[in-house]
């Protein structure tokens, strides 16, 4: 393998040389589900109250509970449910709703699209905001721009995020009346409807998410523009620009790339304040609903789907990192 | 009680003009206009969502059932019942009620409504595995069953002259026999058009409502926001024309913007000092009166609720109550009493916590206020702040004082069994008084209404006088909305006119 790494080749060599990486990682991935799924559903067991009691409320009279409990099938051993549970996620039906008494597959379909979207529209304004503001920062270590970039940033990182969204609504909504203060996102709404709604609770979750990544991406760099090799190619006459693009990237992708994935991951599940605030039909609010319905099926899919798309983004941004990187490529 | 048609017409007229609201008074007047279409934020909206009025638990839900189905009777702004999908409901004992139903009345799949309807509507709350919220309220119907087509007879396991009132509750609004699972089909104001659980609901103006000429709007959309800033920025921004549960601070915000108005409803709503009378010190007579007596209740009116609540008297019936007992005497801040009772009880330099909570509104900043006058009688309160989850299980009626917090019932008689009666589950300051339990069935079964007035104003004194439980005010409940929404008044059940606004509120543009 070594004696192939010549230009043309490596691309290739390089992918086949991650695939084993990716085999395992998706190994390791699905013991981590199960440990997830069995840790989720032993510490929500721990809580006070099932679903039947929360669902009838204080007012409950102990037949209407024991009832219900077996309508549910709440009465069989925790070991059981849990088992039919995993039996049939096995077969890629996670279950139904105890409270909301629909497939758990519905529930889940109604709301992970508005997710994923959310995630999709912020990802796409902070990451190339935050990129050029990481690295031009770095660049001009020390600078007026550097030090701007750095209070800006410092400040973005230290605002909580309700702060924003609630400036955003009051200067935005109330005031100039330009977007709306509630993000209404239904199917029939118009693409432009969907983008004014959206604009308030992407702004205020690229706030925090830029500063996070900008502050990774410029530390990442300031790293590597300290090396022997950036020196040795500057020396030789190779202009800035190219050192900073072709030589320092290269090495400093992997720690961009890993804050980049969790910063996305954060987008999908942690995306609860803005959600709440703006009245997003979101994931986060809905596996926040399970847990205060003891909807154990919801919850569980919920956590198996967050637990998913984290182990996912951080594989792909090892393997990003991986390819990127030449050095990275060969081991 | 004479429940006939003819009273019910010169009843409902007079209350219709009863209360206006200020800021709604001139143009409400005007004739209700059809069409329009708004969007109303409520507090909180989940996957318990629900379609079943049975199964109710949140005003949301309540809001939705009153669009989409009717119930027998209903409650006018004068806390008095009347007839509705019934055309009369009747009873010469108080315990075997005759029900007659309106003729011609449609569900929304084009069926008519029948006896059976009824029946299945009422006794669907006996089936435990249903899990309805107010089983033990149904647990009084002893047999419903039909008589004839549109009559039926309802009777119960003892005498109840409430029982047309308790009928008017979002939870027995009438659905149709055979459905287990109702899927909003229903013969009320509003049709279903788009529900999804946690996300919102969608009605549509029913054009085939067996009340003529209503309701007025096209379409109204339900969301909740459960952040009291976002939904008032929400109406504000004009993505809502109307919001439920405005906080006093809020007003002044939503009172500037010359296009937004309140709805203020006094309602019996209160949070409530308990002191156990099965523990001490709260169980000694003298330091109760002196508790009672360290209340500033024109401070609490001002100060915590910014005007928006009603001085209360330590009984749970507030003054805008039809059996509301003028007679008792109102307690006042009186620290020369409350020394003279705190030297009497012996207590004087007692040390005792009291617990509240966010949960039990206002209680904290009540609590404060009391370790205040307290310190003044030579009572040292601390104050002990509990996170609002899990406090009512663990915390409220636990310790010798804490807060509690009731709302609204639609009856005196649910109020005082529930909370007050010697073996109630939530006699919160566990007082025992058998001449109170007597008056209270008493009450109850009395047809009489003169006579059910000075029971009741007998209770209240009782309870004012010797009750652990100190009800400083009754909290008004707020709610915002745009000026262009005309036709609310208050009906004092809760926020949105008892939750039924949807039957009366028309757009004025």
């Amino acid at each position: 393998m070594v004696g192939r790494v010549s230009g043309g080749a490596a691309p290739r060599s390089a992918i086949s040389g991650v695939l084993p990486l990716i085999a395992k990682r998706i190994g390791s991935a699905l013991v981590t589900l199960l440990l997830v799924s069995a840790v989720v559903f032993t510490i929500s067991g721990l809580l006070p109250g099932d679903a039947a009691q929360e669902t009838l409320g204080q007012s409950a009279t102990p037949e209407q509970v024991a009832a219900l409990r077996h309508e549910m099938g709440l009465d069989r051993p925790a070991l059981t449910r849990y088992v039919d549970w995993l039996g049939g996620m096995a077969q890629g039906d996670p279950g139904r709703s105890l409270v909301a008494n629909m497939p758990v597959r519905e529930v889940i379909s109604a709301r992970l699209p508005n997710s994923l979207m959310l995630a999709g529209f912020t990802a796409l304004v902070s990451v190339p905001l935050a990129l050029a503001i990481g690295i031009a920062s770095a660049i001009n270590r020390g600078g007026r721009l550097d030090r701007t970039l750095n209070v800006l940033t410092l400040s973005a990182v230290a605002v909580p995020e309700f702060l924003v969204a609630t400036l955003g609504v009051l200067v935005f909504s109330v005031k100039l009346l330009w977007l709306p203060s509630i993000a209404l996102v239904s199917e029939d709404a118009s693409l432009w409807d969907t983008l004014r709604s959206c604009a308030l609770p992407v702004l205020s979750l690229s706030v925090v998410v830029i500063a996070q990544m900008a502050r990774m991406t410029r530390a990442a760099v300031a790293d590597q523009l300290d090396r022997p090799y950036v020196e040795m190619a500057r020396l030789k006459g190779v202009p800035f620009r190219r050192v900073v693009l072709f030589h320092v990237m290269p090495n400093a992708v992997g720690p961009i790339v890993n804050a980049v994935a969790l910063s996305l991951s954060y987008l999908l599940g942690g995306a609860i304040i803005v959600e709440t605030i703006f009245n997003f039909p979101g994931l986060a609010s809905l596996m926040v609903n399970a847990v205060t319905s003891r909807d154990m099926p919801l919850l569980q899919a919920c956590a198996m789907i967050f637990c998913a798309i984290y182990l996912t983004l951080v594989l792909v941004a090892d393997v990003v990192a991986i390819l990127a990187n030449p050095r990275l490529r060969a081991q | 009680m004479d429940f006939t048609r003819r009273t019910l017409i010169g009843s409902g007229l007079a209350a219709a003009g009863a209360i206006t609201l200020p800021g709604l008074s001139g143009p409400a007047r005007a004739v209700p206009r059809r069409g329009g279409s708004i969007r109303v934020a409520m507090q909180s909206s989940s996957t318990a969502d629900t379609l079943d009025p049975a199964k109710g638990a949140m005003a949301t839900d309540y809001v939705r059932h009153f669009c989409l189905y009717s119930g027998l009777t209903r409650m006018e702004g004068d806390l008095r019942p009347r007839p509705f999908l019934a055309q009369s409901i009747e009873s010469a004992d108080r315990i075997t009620w005759h029900v007659d139903l309106r003729r011609g009345v449609r569900f929304a799949d084009g069926r008519e409504l029948t006896s059976a309807d009824v029946v299945h509507s009422l006794q669907r709350h006996l089936d435990p595995k249903l899990g309805s919220k107010v089983a033990s309220i149904a647990k009084q119907f002893a047999d419903v069953r039909t008589d004839g087509r549109h009559g039926v007879i309802i009777r119960l396991t003892g005498a109840n002259a409430d029982l047309p009132a308790i009928l008017s509750q979002s939870h027995f609004l009438i659905v149709p026999a055979g459905e287990d699972k109702p899927t909003g089909n229903g013969s009320g104001p509003f049709r279903l058009a788009d529900f999804r659980p946690g996300v919102r609901t969608v009605v549509t103006r029913n054009t085939e409502y067996w009340r003529n000429g209503e309701p007025y709007l096209d379409r109204i959309e339900i969301i909740a926001i459960p952040d009291e800033i976002g939904r008032v920025n929400a109406l504000l921004a004009g993505d809502v024309q109307l919001i439920i549960a405005v906080q006093p601070l809020s007003t002044r915000r939503i009172e500037r913007s010359a296009q937004h108005g309140i709805l203020t409803t006094p309602s019996p709503l209160y949070t409530d000092l308990v002191m156990r009378q099965t523990e001490l010190p709260t169980g000694n007579r003298d330091f109760v009166a002196a508790v009672k007596h360290l209340i500033d209740r024109p401070l609490i009116k001002r100060a915590l609720f910014r005007g928006y609540a009603t001085i209360g008297n330590d009984q749970p019936i507030p003054p805008f109550h039809p059996y509301f007992n003028p007679a008792v005497p109102q307690t006042v801040l009186d620290i020369d009493r409350a020394k003279w009772h705190v030297a009497r009880s012996g207590l004087k330099g007692v040390r005792l916590p009291i617990y509240c909570s966010p949960a039990a509104a206002g209680s904290v900043d009540m609590a404060s206020v009391l370790q205040e006058y307290g310190a003044q009688a030579g009572l040292e309160f601390a104050v002990n702040r509990m996170p609002a989850d899990g406090y009512w299980s663990t915390h409220w009626m636990k310790h010798p004082m804490s807060f509690g917090n009731t709302n609204p019932r639609p009856t005196a008689d649910l109020v005082f069994s529930q909370f007050f009666r010697s073996d109630a589950e939530w006699n919160e300051s566990g007082w025992k008084n058998p001449r109170f339990d007597m008056l209270l069935t008493e009450a109850r079964a009395e047809a009489d209404e003169a006579r059910r007035k000075e029971l009741y104003g007998e209770m209240q004194r009782l309870v004012h006088d010797q009750c652990g439980v100190a009800i400083p005010v009754f909290i008004n409940m707020l709610d915002g909305h745009d000026r262009r929404l005309k036709g609310m008044t208050a009906i004092p059940l809760g926020g949105l006119m008892g939750y039924r606004f949807a039957e009366y509120a028309w757009w004025d543009a």
